[in-house]
């Protein structure tokens, strides 16, 4: 009884984001949406798309608390949450990224000219340099980190430089690209998060969608956080 | 077992792209007509839950398989 309890307990978030995952492939393909001139059917890459880049902030966030925690206890736990929360995080954003290529080349890109000449125009894109600025700073925090050898440096100054990377997602993913004239939306706040323009239809598969890949990510960093704790203890044992 | 376990999931999935198959001849069972409906876009769905499935099982392997080390250790 009380295993059968210990499972549940383990397990719930874990069907929850099997259940709520499914739901958005089914529901998220299925779901009538308005038609939008040069959007058409790819709205429904709000699903996916914007859904890595919400897991993203997420992880990272989680990431940032972990290094403040480490820093306030000195317990190196923490320092393996954090590390293990930053990359999943970024393996998260460049997916966002890579979506965003693909969607971008058939809704921004000029039909009339091909990608490749249009490319110039598109890669001037505050927010896709916003965002490969900010996932550069995470990789710079990972080349950091395993650079350094010793046990405890290596946890405070790696906790440190993930508040300062955290820093600085703020003006590089949401200031800077809201200052500058862009195609990407979002110019005047959080559209994906704002009650006017999604349409009811589709906030009903949105949010499942959000707390589905964030759930994934988590439950993925939860299984590189075990291995990586059980190798420290077979190394200290 | 675990390769028991394996095969057989091979085959629930021959299966069903045999009865689909099946059913593609015959013509007009109600499960072919709604995977035909819509400009197929049933089939796509049936293509990428399939897909979603199979790493959900894998993951939730991976995580049996962590749980199995840390009780060892």
């Amino acid at each position: 009884m009380t295993r059968k309890k210990n499972m549940i307990s383990r397990w719930w978030w874990k069907i929850l984001c099997i259940v709520l995952l499914l739901f958005t492939f089914i529901k998220g393909l299925l779901v009538k949406i308005p038609n939008l001139p040069a959007l058409e059917e790819t709205s429904r890459n709000l699903f996916f798309h914007v859904a890595m880049w919400m897991a993203m902030m997420s992880l990272f966030t989680v990431s940032l608390v972990n290094a403040i925690r480490y820093l306030r206890t000195f317990n190196l736990k923490y320092d393996i949450y954090a590390r293990q929360y930053a990359v999943v995080g970024i393996v998260f954003g460049m997916l966002g990224y890579a979506t965003g290529a693909i969607w971008m080349s058939y809704t921004w890109a000029d039909p009339n000219n091909p990608l490749f000449q249009s490319f110039g125009a598109l890669a001037r894109e505050p927010k896709l340099i916003g965002a490969a600025i900010a996932l550069l700073i995470y990789f710079a925090y990972l080349v950091l980190r395993d650079s350094i050898h010793d046990m405890d440096k290596r946890a405070r100054i790696s906790a440190v430089y993930n508040i300062f990377a955290y820093a600085m997602l703020f003006p590089s993913i949401w200031i800077v690209p809201r200052l500058l004239p862009s195609l990407h939306p979002g110019q005047e706040g959080n559209p994906a998060m704002n009650f006017n323009d999604v349409s009811p239809e589709m906030r009903l598969v949105e949010l499942p969608a959000f707390i589905g890949w964030t759930l994934l990510g988590v439950w993925i960093t939860t299984l590189k956080i075990r291995m990586s704790l059980w190798k420290e203890k077979r190394l200290t044992a | 077992m675990k390769i028991i376990k394996s095969s057989l999931s091979l085959l629930v999935v021959l299966l069903f792209a045999a009865v689909a198959q099946a059913q593609n001849v015959a013509g007009e069972s109600s499960f072919g007509q709604t995977m035909r409906s819509n400009g197929r876009i049933y089939v796509v769905i049936a293509v990428m839950t399939t897909i979603l499935v199979g790493l959900f099982l894998y993951l939730i392997r991976l995580d049996k398989k962590v749980s199995k080390l840390e009780k060892e250790a």
